[in-house]
């Protein structure tokens, strides 16, 4: 029995910490504009795909150049997505913002279909496939990699909006965009920067998890969903408590499918989800919305 | 007006009347409708199926049509949704008045407009699994591909023969995965068997070690997954992963290369029932079926890219029904519909079909191979 719960927590774990990267990369821009950015599934599944077609193939670059190229794309395109398709609806609510997203999601699904077919891809593992035995559960070196590349970005972020300039100049804008610009701010740049990096958070997560999950051009719908789920259940715009949130619902999937039934499982995760809306409005470590003025 | 206007208004018209006169020399064409998830979450299934009619239309077109009669493909894309297939083949039936319809990639489209085609009467080839779909037989329905209970019972068979009486089942929580697991919890107690567990995971779900642990505690002799997509080969890994040393059986949903590729070495040993045109290399030369796979594969192959047992089924589809209509000598749907149900002997790409008005599906066991892994190809067990 012992075993099986230790399977079932280092399951949640593995699982939750893809949760948490997906659900960074919503905290920050919500953080940066209170827009909820329905096509960062999409940006985890660019990062994905164009990794796979840059590395496929006899042609194909190694590994590392790959990663790395894709992960410069997907930035690519989160900019791209901002300048041309967020900006330009400059002073919409946000609401109509979220509309758009929604619309860019659409669009860069259609753009992998097209480019990429509907085929299942996957990536080598960075360092093989031999189980790591921990008593007598195991995990893949892969899951290590997940967890460890989740921590650092984690780390990263936190430091970019509490110790730099840059990071704290993204905050002022989702404060106030008038006074920020009136401190000499420029808010159109830094919409930029947080766009991009999201679109960064999204590409690593891609890259992290394709080894063990798969991808294909829909594979960024589902991600999103839980990226999502976890990011309203740590708290909107707080980058720690997505995480926390992300490990949190991994934990509660795993567990559920273990102890209670597999068949209910997702519907277990939402249920307290709901739950936990229902009592805290803002998500477990979320500020209270009247702080955001 | 000006000259050019006239003079083209002039050739168009002219064009016009030249192609009126064609048609109405030109035998009446056969209408054969189709309705496939050529997009959306099935195009899988619906993708190979519209490319195999369209190849084939194309070429019996080319070499003169049937009994003189050019054939007319109308296709539609459902998308995989029941809804729209419902309209879709309303509008065959009513406004495009097509003679046979061949489509409905899946059990859900299927199940939806055959209430419409027994009203309408007219004979409807359906490509998805369900055994729903043909038992008990409705009179203007017949389908191609294999049961899902018929893979089940192919499993169990081949456990049988080893000597498996527990086993561990975990499905997939969609339509495929749900409706085999019912149809394997029903036919396990036939072959002796018992079904030690019984877990599930969503569609989309990235890791299955919390179901597998609990599997590998309750004592199976063997695991059997009923699903198809990610799922399964996540399932393969995860297995291997956690050390489980049973022997692990995957259902037809995977019988592609693709299942492989994802799964790796950890694909190795994992066996599956599968429609013999995967294997179509290795049969012996005595197969009845053999040249019928090579000829499907090769055609395809040499235009599209790796064959898929899917557009096998839209093969067999359009050829029963064309050779339904070359034997009723013509398109009246009454005939047609029973030399349909007539079939025997016709050797396809998922078997050789023998329907009877008891049976729309006209297969047997036989017409599943039983297929293990071995270096990273298929390899016949039987």
């Amino acid at each position: 029995m012992f075993d099986q719960i230790l399977q079932f927590l280092l399951t949640g774990v593995t699982v939750g910490a893809t949760y948490a990267l997906v659900a960074l990369g919503f905290a920050i821009i919500y953080n940066a504009s209170d827009v909820v950015n329905f096509a960062q599934g999409e940006f985890v599944m660019m990062g994905a795909m164009s990794a796979v077609a840059l590395s496929a193939g006899d042609g194909g670059l190694p590994l590392l150049p790959s990663l790395a190229l894709a992960v410069l794309i997907t930035i690519g395109v989160g900019i791209l997505l901002q300048r041309f398709a967020i900006a330009p609806a400059h002073g919409a609510s946000v609401v109509t913002t979220i509309i758009i997203t929604i619309g860019a999601s659409i669009f860069l699904r259609g753009v992998a279909l097209l480019l990429w077919g509907k085929d299942i891809f996957a990536l080598p593992h960075f360092s093989g496939e031999t189980p790591l035995h921990i008593g007598n559960a195991t995990l893949l070196p892969q899951n290590l990699w997940v967890m460890g590349g989740a921590a650092l970005m984690v780390i990263g972020v936190h430091l970019f909006f509490n110790h730099t300039t840059q990071g704290k100049a993204i905050l002022a804008c989702a404060c106030n965009r008038t006074a920020a610009s009136l401190v000499g701010i420029n808010v159109g740049m830094m919409m930029l920067v947080a766009y991009g990096l999201s679109a960064f958070l999204g590409a690593m997560a891609g890259i992290l998890v394709t080894p063990i999950t798969f991808t294909s051009y829909d594979a960024g719908v589902m991600l999103g969903l839980k990226g999502f789920s976890a990011a309203i259940l740590g708290g909107m715009g707080n980058p720690m408590g997505a995480v926390a949130g992300g490990l949190l619902l991994g934990l509660i999937e795993s567990l559920a499918a273990g102890l209670i039934s597999s068949g209910y499982k997702d519907a277990i995760g939402f249920v307290i989800l709901l739950l936990v809306l229902f009592f805290r409005p803002s998500g477990l470590f979320g500020r209270a919305s009247a702080e955001r003025v | 007006m000006n000259i050019r206007k006239t003079l083209s208004a002039l050739a168009m018209g002219t064009l016009l009347g030249l192609g009126a006169l064609h048609q109405a020399l030109a035998a009446e064409p056969i209408k054969i409708g189709s309705f496939l998830a050529v997009t959306g979450p099935a195009s899988f299934l619906g993708d190979p199926e519209l490319k195999t009619l369209q190849m084939y239309v194309d070429e019996i077109n080319g070499k003169g049509g049937v009994d003189g009669r050019q054939i007319e493909l109308v296709h539609y894309d459902t998308g995989g949704s029941p809804k729209k297939a419902v309209n879709f083949v309303k509008r065959l039936i009513q406004k495009d008045k097509v003679d046979v319809i061949v489509g409905g990639s899946t059990s859900g489209s299927t199940l939806a407009v055959m209430p419409l085609v027994a009203k309408a009467r007219i004979p409807f080839i359906s490509l998805a699994g369900s055994v729903k779909i043909v038992v008990p037989p409705q009179k203007w329905t017949f389908k191609m591909p294999h049961t899902d209970a018929m893979a089940a019972a192919k499993i169990f068979g081949d456990m049988k023969k080893r000597g498996i009486t527990k086993v561990a089942l975990i499905s997939g929580s969609g339509g495929f995965g749900k409706s085999g697991r019912a149809q394997s919890l029903k036919l396990a107690p036939q072959y002796g068997i018992e079904i030690v567990a019984d877990e599930s995971y969503g569609k989309k779900d990235t890791d299955m070690t919390a179901q597998l642990a609990k599997i590998r505690d309750s004592g199976a002799q063997a695991i059997l997954n009923f699903g198809f997509g990610t799922g399964p080969a996540i399932v393969t890994k995860n297995v291997r992963q956690l050390g489980i040393d049973l022997p692990l059986y995957q259902s037809h949903g995977v019988a592609s290369k693709k299942f492989i590729e994802l799964a790796g070495d950890a694909a190795e040993g994992v066996r599956l029932p599968a429609a013999a045109l995967l294997v179509a290399d290795q049969l012996p030369d005595s197969d009845p079926q053999k040249p019928v796979l090579l000829a499907y594969k090769n055609k395809f192959e040499a235009k599209y890219g790796p064959v898929s047992t899917f557009g096998g089924h839209a093969y067999d589809g359009l050829f029963i029904a064309l050779e339904a209509i070359d034997r009723a000598n013509s398109t009246d749907k009454e005939k047609v519909r029973d030399e349909i149900e007539k079939t025997k002997g016709f050797i396809g790409t998922g078997g050789i079909y023998n329907m009877s008005p008891q049976d729309h599906l006209g297969l047997d066991l036989s017409a599943f191979k039983m297929l293990e892994i071995r270096n990273g190809d298929w390899t016949i067990v039987e």
